[in-house]
């Protein structure tokens, strides 16, 4: 992969001039919580080491769009929701959750929305530094070698910028002066030495790569009854994790009309009571406990049969979140332990 | 160009017509449905054991098992019971009515486990609609294999589907029918009791040379699968098809996931085998 340099100060006009390539989209504070939005002007970007509280999956995997319309002729898709866009400021964490998410959605048969969101979309990643509940250095997500078009290492005074996509050389080729392809060896020193500082930032971790031979083990274990027992079923772990990919589908009239309207799909959480009721009134999983194993053996053991590894990306999120402290460090913790937390 | 171009998207339902619906029982009803494109309705093809999702637009959209066999193709049949806001609204259609459909979704009872064997068929309750499927396609196919028994339990006659189609198989010599109500009338002539204990009227067979497929309420697989076990069908030569919320029927959604298993995909048809590893499957 090619790998340029670029002085910092060129930062901002670089790239306020990929506008050309789509609508600007990064993180930005909206009433003081970082969200990825579309970006008015460059200067609402917020490049940042903390993350956007909703998870990238939300411009690829919209919270609730328009699949299709109908009436009384029958169904017809709606692609609205589908526009070339630039998301700047994306971490490695989030671009592995959407390789993850691709495995789901670009897998025959093709969701056409996510796809089509997908390759209209350009991303720019940029390195970040661990915070308190950054987990990607046991996830093996802290690194990305793939899912960007151009790559930000973010050294001192300048950036190392890896070309990802032949749309990034397009990219690069538009201000070709602000790049620089002389790499020298102290620029590489440089970079190996952010890696080792960055490396030793991170305060917490946990044995992902153990997890799924644990969860195997811990089916029956009664560390999936305590949580269980304080889970609150809220569904906002679902909400925030990068990967939580379940969704439901609503049929909704246009208001005054009876046989015109729209099927929608919503974010849904395996966390909900209802999420495996069936009609009739049978649920497959009506416990608690048996709705955040479920949700766990995605993020620690299996996500899909093809797939190839858990769920989890290390971001930390459900750390943040979880009213009553159910998270992947915790959940780790007791099942290793075979010990519930201390109160 | 763009994917949404280069794809046709699979969420699509296509308009079907009811052809022909009468009730089986009470709140539940047969539905004859066709592809109102008429290549399309030849051309749709199946495996019994599939499912389709039905859509009636502003109600919303489920998985219905599909009852019909794909050796007598152009018709769809379903069976359906009154049980939610869709299946009301259903309900309220007649002949010649527009449904939409897409599918066929999951993988189907494995025939090629079948062939040249035994094949026993054991239906419990509603689960009878979906075995309907390969019982038909059995019958039709009649040298694919050897011995066919179909057991069929239902609560009571009132509530036995498919009574006059089902009592006239009873009558052919290629196949052995095995009837059974837990409440008789002082009409039914049949066995009494649940549907493990017609297992004693079975002939003695060759397990190794047998596969069995079981349909019907979660709280019978167990007492059925146990009765093949006594006959030493092996793990993996016993079928059975598991219901789930589904949403989309094509693995996005997620409702029905089971560790890392889509029922709607690697499924609705799993073995014993495959219950034994996955706890939550049965």
């Amino acid at each position: 992969m090619r790998i340029l340099k670029m002085q910092s100060k060129f930062l901002e006009v670089f790239l306020e001039s990929l506008d050309k390539f789509g609508k600007l989209y990064g993180p930005k504070r909206k009433n003081d919580v970082l969200s990825y939005d579309r970006l008015e002007n460059i200067s609402e970007l917020v490049i940042t080491d903390e993350h956007p509280m909703i998870p990238i999956k939300k411009l690829f995997h919209p919270m609730q769009f328009t699949m299709m319309r109908f009436n009384e002729r029958g169904f017809e898709p709606d692609y609205s929701v589908i526009e070339k866009r630039v998301v700047i400021g994306v971490h490695p964490c989030e671009i592995h959750s959407l390789l993850r998410l691709d495995d789901v959605f670009l897998r025959e048969p093709v969701d056409p929305y996510y796809a089509g969101l997908r390759e209209n979309t350009a991303i720019i990643g940029f390195s970040c530094l661990p915070l308190e509940n950054h987990l990607c250095i046991s996830t093996d997500t802290d690194i990305v070698s793939e899912g960007f078009d151009l790559f930000f290492v973010n050294l001192k005074g300048f950036y190392l910028v890896w070309v990802g996509s032949s749309l990034g050389y397009d990219m690069i080729h538009e201000r070709e002066e602000f790049f620089d392809e002389n790499v020298t060896h102290e620029d590489i020193q440089m970079y190996v030495d952010w890696r080792k500082k960055r490396n030793k930032m991170f305060k917490k971790s946990f044995d992902f790569d153990s997890m799924p031979d644990i969860m195997d083990l811990s089916h029956d274990s009664e560390v999936w009854d305590y949580f269980g027992d304080k889970c609150l079923s809220c569904g906002q772990c679902s909400m925030v994790c990068p990967t939580c990919n379940c969704y439901n589908v609503t049929d909704v009239f246009d208001v005054t009309n009876e046989t015109v309207g729209r099927r929608n799909r919503v974010w849904d959480s395996c966390m909900f009571v209802d999420y495996s009721l069936v009609a009739g009134g049978h649920n497959f999983r009506a416990s608690r406990a048996d709705r955040l194993r479920l949700w766990y053996g995605h993020k620690l053991k299996t996500f899909g049969v093809d797939y190839g590894r858990p769920g989890c990306i290390g971001c930390g999120r459900c750390v943040d979140s979880c009213p009553v402290d159910i998270n992947v460090l915790t959940i780790s913790e007791a099942l290793t332990t075979e010990e519930v937390p201390k109160q | 160009m763009s994917v949404t171009e280069t794809i046709a998207n699979p969420f699509k339902p296509k308009a079907a017509r009811i052809v022909r619906h009468y009730d089986l029982i009470e709140d539940h009803r047969f539905f004859q449905i066709r592809l109102i494109d008429m290549k399309k309705a030849m051309s749709f093809t199946y495996n019994p054991g599939q499912f389709i999702m039905l859509s009636i637009p502003g109600v919303g959209e489920a998985p219905f098992s599909i009852s019909s066999t794909p050796s007598r193709p152009g018709i769809l049949e379903l069976g359906v019971r009154k049980v939610g806001k869709l299946t009301e609204s259903l309900f309220q259609k007649t002949d010649n009515d527009v449904v939409y459909i897409r599918g066929p979704y999951g993988n189907g009872f494995k025939l090629d486990q079948m062939v040249n064997k035994d094949l026993i068929i054991v239906a419990g309750g509603l689960g009878v609609i979906p075995l309907r499927s390969i019982l038909y396609y059995a019958l039709d196919n009649r040298d694919m294999f050897k011995c066919i028994f179909f057991l069929y339990g239902a609560r009571s006659p009132q509530e036995f589907l498919f009574e006059r189609e089902f009592f006239q198989i009873k009558e052919r010599k290629d196949i052995d029918c095995l009837y059974t109500v837990d409440k008789p009338d002082k009409d039914w002539t049949e066995s009494v009791g649940v549907v493990t204990k017609l297992f004693k009227n079975l002939p003695k067979i060759d397990p190794r040379e047998t596969t069995a497929v079981v349909v019907g309420p979660p709280v019978m697989y167990k007492f059925v699968i146990d009765e093949f076990l006594k006959l030493k069908i092996p793990k993996n030569q016993i079928q059975l098809s598991l219901e789930r919320r589904m949403k989309c029927g094509i693995g996005k959604c997620g409702h029905c996931a089971i560790e890392h298993l889509y029922t709607c995909m690697d499924g609705p048809v799993f073995t014993y085998w495959d219950t034994l590893h996955f706890k939550e499957l049965i």
